[in-house]
Order: structure tokens, then C-alpha cells, then sequence
């Protein structure tokens, strides 16, 4: 029995487990009811496949030098999950961030398993180790400095503006070249120690270079990207050391990052190239210095409740303000109020709005909002002619009717929220001031539309408390 | 190591292929929650630098291993607690209707 518990074909069989069981941990995954299902299952291959490996170790390693390994295995383990309980219990309006992070250390990891397997073969790592080994480093090394930046930008520790410079996708292009022929040329010599440094460097600088020009708006597509080379990271480092169950794994991640990036491009209308080289920022801002001051409509929060209490159907489109102001919770005693007095409340979720895939559904299902209330834009945006009240809450690009009808906007072609179809548009917005992409929204002039000028936050505990009184 | 490539590309592109349909299937309502429990399963890269902390060939693969393990394991438990969290708040109207009667509002 010791015999079968250490060998080949043992472990391969716990990954093989593994490997079916993180499948599952997805397919559960797919709807609510379901879902933490997905999570034991996923925990189950975890704990197996890391019992596993341990055990193979200890059977087949030296007694002496197995005990002093174990003991700083199990010590990295302890310190891992020190910091890791603190990051699992970061508050839901920090998730982006902490995504991004999670994605930095995940590449961390992918990328000094690679090191050290290059130095430790030296000069008789074979081509095609060695190629899928550059791969592992490169991808690795992109995401690590790529996904520092933008958990930076989400933290706003970093400026969320685009920045740019003169000849930067020339720079950034011929410094991926250079990375390639390096990886190249360790392909064909394995024996350039000192070349591998400048490879893992230029790699590094390149993930900063990646994410520096790219603005707040169009986070959520970079954050997918991300993911979606954690995982081909960690494909490759699979093939580096022939283990199935992390070429499963990494192909699963890549293939799931690559799904979101795809919808995310496809709902703000660009291609994965126009986001990683467009400098959005740019372009409108040049568009937005063109306007005018125009008229436009304001209500008090008395007159907002009011409209809002004499309707039958309602409307909520959140955005990343909400996320900002932290409006979630009034926006949920606002729906209970609503709700009680017989309005169908129900909210509009633009599959870009916040910054990261499926960031107000997490905000609005911290706040107790039921999930079947939540509704995709595709499903919702035929009811609006049939829409009370529309009431924006923090968003701007994602209702924009210019995205429609003017071929000069920087967004034209992007799906946006038919709210404009709904009798009664209202807008809770700070000020006048265009939001994050720099574009006027046409919207706010309309003849339906009112703005409600304040934070959020505030102003939605004020239509809260007129409701409460009426 | 031809064979291995090849087998290595074989599980690649099935696993590929499983997580294309997967994930196609997930509800955007979900995507949050995806992207975290992706990362804790991706952080599976654990058992590579637990192999390379046991065999200890040399300081560098050894220090490095560590390093490695520590931050795949923070992504582990982070990952599952927070996936975990979010997933606890997802409450349909329907089993649970908190506000009474007005669960399912007047649809005229």
C-alpha cells in the first residue's frame, strides 16, 4: 500500500480528483443557489491536491531533510494564510482592488517558480521547457507589476487618469520585441544566466507600461485581461513542470478571464486593442471642452420623492458613484420604501458599471437587495418605454443616448440603458461636471429629465425620509 | 518530452475548451464571485512551490519556494473567504420575503 501512496500514478490520480472537482466548483458556480456548492467543492480539490503533494513529498524525500522542509512549508503556509484571512474579509466596495492584488500575487508565485526552475536546470533546460518557461515568466511578470498598478489606480493611491506620452505604444511594443528575442535566444542558449534577469526585467517594466495609460473607466476590461494571464501563466508553469491538474486550472482561469474581457470590450464597443493602446482619456476630454453651458432641470429631494411615490414602476441605475458615496444601503431602504407602498422597484445593471465585472451586483446584494431584482441590461432595456421613473445613481456613460445617435462621440456604438425612453429620467449627480470618461451626457438637457444635485449618499436618506413622512 | 508536450496540450486545450462552456453559462450577476473563486482555484500554482521547498536543490530554489507558497496561499484562503462572503449575500425575494407581502409587487 506505502508502495501505490507514493507513487506516480497515486498523486496523479488525487490531481485527476482535483482537477473534476474545480470543474464542478464552476458549473455550481453558475447560479445563485447553487453557488457555495461550487466553493466546498473547489476547497475539496484544494485541500487534496496540497495533502497529496505533501504526503508524496514526505514518502519520497530523505527523512532528515524532509522534517526541516515540512517545517517551513507548513511555516510559508501559516504566514500565507495571515495575510490572506485579512484579504478575504476586505469591505465589498474594496473588491476591485483586492481582486487585482490577488492577481499580482498569484503571477508573484507563477513567476518565482519559473526563476528558480531556470537556474536550477542551468544549462540543459530543453527548447521546448525553456519556451514555455519564458512564457510562465513573461506572462508572470506582466501581470505582477500590470495588476500592482491597477489595484494602485482602484485604491486610488495612484492617479486614475490615463497617462500618456508621446511614442508610448512604439516604446512599449519594441519593448516587448526585445523581451520576445531574449526569450528566443534562451530558447536556442539556455546558458545566458545574465541574459534572464534582463528578460524578467523588461517583462516587469512592461506591466507598469500596460496599465499607466489606461483610465478608472476602463478597469473592468484591464482586471479581466489580468486574470484571464494569471491563468496562462499558470497553464504554462503546468507544462514547465508537467503537471496536469495546474494546466486544468490555469486553462480554466485564462479561459474565464478571457470570456469577461470579451463581454466587457463588447459592452463599451471596443476591441481588446483599443482598450490596452487607446488612451480614452484623451480623446474626450478634447470632445468635452467643446460644450456649452446649457439649462437644465433641478428637483429637491421633496419634489424626487413625490415623483417617485405617485409611480408605478421604477427604475434604479447604479454606477460606480454609488460605489463611491457607499450609497448601497440608502438605495436599499429606498426600495424597501418603494416596495411598501406598492412600486415595483426594480435596477438596471449595465454590465460595465463600477469597476470590475459584476461590482454592483456584489454591492447591492451586501445591502440585502433580492438578486432577482437585479436585472441585465439586454433583459430590462425593451421595458423602459413602460418606465415610470428612471432614477441614475452615480452612472453617466452607460446611459448616454449619445452612444446612439452621435457618430462624433467618443463612445458612439457603445450598448448603453435606454433610459431616455421612460417618462421621468432623474439624476442624482454631484455637479455638473462630466464623469470619469470626459464625455457630455446629452441626457442631462432633455425635456423628461430632472437632476438632483447632491452626494449620493445623502440624498437618497433625504427622498428616504420625505417617504417616510408622506 | 515529446510526449509530454503533447499530452500537455491535450488537457490544455480540453480544459479550455470545458471552461469556455463553464463559463459562458455563469450569470453576469455572478462575476464578481467568478473572478474570485478563479483566483483562489488558480492559486492551485501552490503544489509547484510546495515540490520545490521539499526537494531543496538550492538556497535560491529554496527561498524562492517559500516566497511562492506564501503568496499562493494568501490567494487560497483569501480567495475561498471572500467568494464565500459575497455568495452568502445573494438572497432571492422569494424564499425570503423580507418585506412581507410586497415581495412580488403589483405587476399592472
Amino acid at each position: 500500500m506505502t508502495e501505490f501512496v507514493g507513487s506516480q500514478s497515486f498523486i496523479g490520480l488525487i490531481y485527476l480528483i482535483a482537477s473534476a472537482l474545480f470543474i464542478l466548483a464552476l458549473r455550481w458556480m453558475n447560479a445563485p443557489p447553487t453557488a457555495r456548492r461550487g466553493i466546498l467543492a473547489g476547497e475539496t480539490g484544494m485541500v487534496l491536491a496540497i495533502g497529496g503533494t505533501l504526503l508524496q513529498l514526505g514518502i519520497e524525500g530523505k527523512l532528515e531533510h524532509i522534517a526541516i522542509s515540512y517545517g517551513w512549508i507548513f511555516v510559508a503556509l501559516g504566514i500565507g494564510t495571515a495575510i490572506g484571512v485579512p484579504l478575504g474579509l476586505v469591505q465589498m466596495t474594496a473588491v476591485p482592488q483586492r481582486t487585482a492584488l490577488s492577481h499580482a500575487f498569484g503571477a508573484f508565485c507563477v513567476t518565482l517558480v519559473g526563476t528558480a526552475e531556470y537556474y536550477l536546470g542551468g544549462t540543459n533546460i530543453p527548447p521546448f521547457k525553456m519556451s514555455v518557461l519564458c512564457c510562465e515568466v513573461i506572462l508572470g511578470g506582466l501581470t505582477v507589476t500590470g495588476s500592482l498598478m491597477a489595484a494602485g489606480k482602484l485604491q486610488e493611491v495612484l492617479p486614475q487618469r490615463p497617462i500618456t506620452f508621446k511614442g508610448q505604444n512604439l516604446f512599449n511594443l519594441s519593448m516587448l520585441v526585445v523581451a520576445i528575442g531574449i526569450a528566443v535566444y534562451l530558447v536556442r542558449h539556455p546558458g545566458a544566466p545574465h541574459l534572464y534577469p534582463v528578460m524578467v526585467g523588461i517583462a516587469l517594466v512592461f506591466g507598469v507600461m500596460l496599465v499607466i495609460p489606461i483610465g478608472g473607466a476602463d478597469m473592468p476590461t484591464v482586471i479581466s485581461l489580468l486574470n484571464s494571464y494569471a491563468g496562462l501563466s499558470a497553464a504554462a508553469m503546468g507544462f514547465v513542470l508537467n503537471n496536469k491538474l495546474l494546466i486544468v486550472a490555469g486553462a480554466l482561469d485564462g479561459s474565464s478571464g478571457f470570456i469577461l474581457s470579451v463581454i466587457m470590450s463588447k459592452a463599451m464597443n471596443r476591441s481588446f486593442t483599443n482598450v490596452l493602446f487607446g488612451a480614452f482619456g484623451q480623446v474626450a476630454a478634447a470632445a468635452a471642452g467643446a460644450q456649452e453651458a446649457r439649462p437644465v432641470k433641478s428637483a429637491s429631494p421633496e419634489e424626487a420623492a413625490g415623483i417617485l411615490a405617485a409611480a408605478s414602476r421604477v427604475v434604479v441605475v447604479p454606477g460606480y458613484g454609488m460605489a463611491v458615496a457607499q450609497a448601497q444601503h440608502k438605495v436599499r431602504e429606498l426600495y424597501d420604501a418603494l416596495t411598501k407602498r406598492g412600486v415595483d422597484v426594480r435596477f438596471a445593471i449595465h454590465p460595465v458599471a463600477g469597476r470590475m465585472p459584476g461590482h454592483m451586483n456584489v454591492l447591492l446584494a451586501e445591502a440585502d437587495v433580492p438578486y432577482d431584482r437585479l436585472m441585465e441590461m439586454d433583459d430590462i432595456n425593451g421595458d423602459f418605454p413602460q418606465v415610470d421613473v428612471s432614477l441614475i445613481i452615480g452612472a453617466n456613460d452607460v446611459t448616454n443616448p449619445a452612444a446612439k445617435t452621435d457618430k462624433s462621440s467618443p463612445i458612439y456604438g457603445m450598448p448603453v440603458l435606454d433610459v431616455e425612453r421612460s417618462h421621468t429620467v432623474m439624476v442624482i449627480k454631484r455637479s455638473m461636471n462630466p464623469g470619469f470618461a470626459g464625455i457630455d451626457n446629452p441626457l442631462y438637457y432633455m425635456d423628461q429629465t430632472l437632476m438632483l444635485f447632491g452626494d449620493a449618499k445623502v440624498f437618497v436618506s433625504n427622498i428616504v425620509k420625505e417617504l417616510g413622512h408622506g | 518530452m515529446g510526449t509530454a508536450l503533447v499530452d500537455g496540450l491535450f488537457v490544455f486545450m480540453l480544459a479550455g475548451f470545458i471552461g469556455f462552456e463553464v463559463i459562458k453559462r455563469i450569470s453576469p450577476l455572478l462575476h464578481t464571485p467568478l473572478m474570485s473563486i478563479t483566483n483562489a482555484l488558480d492559486a492551485i500554482a501552490v503544489v509547484g512551490a510546495i515540490v520545490l521547498v521539499g526537494r531543496h536543490e538550492s538556497k535560491l530554489s529554496f527561498i524562492l519556494g517559500i516566497l511562492a507558497v506564501i503568496a499562493a496561499t494568501s490567494n487560497i484562503v483569501g480567495g475561498f473567504l471572500i467568494t464565500d462572503r459575497m455568495l452568502k449575500m445573494f438572497k432571492s425575494s422569494r424564499p425570503n420575503p423580507k418585506t412581507g407581502a410586497a415581495g412580488t409587487p403589483a405587476k399592472s
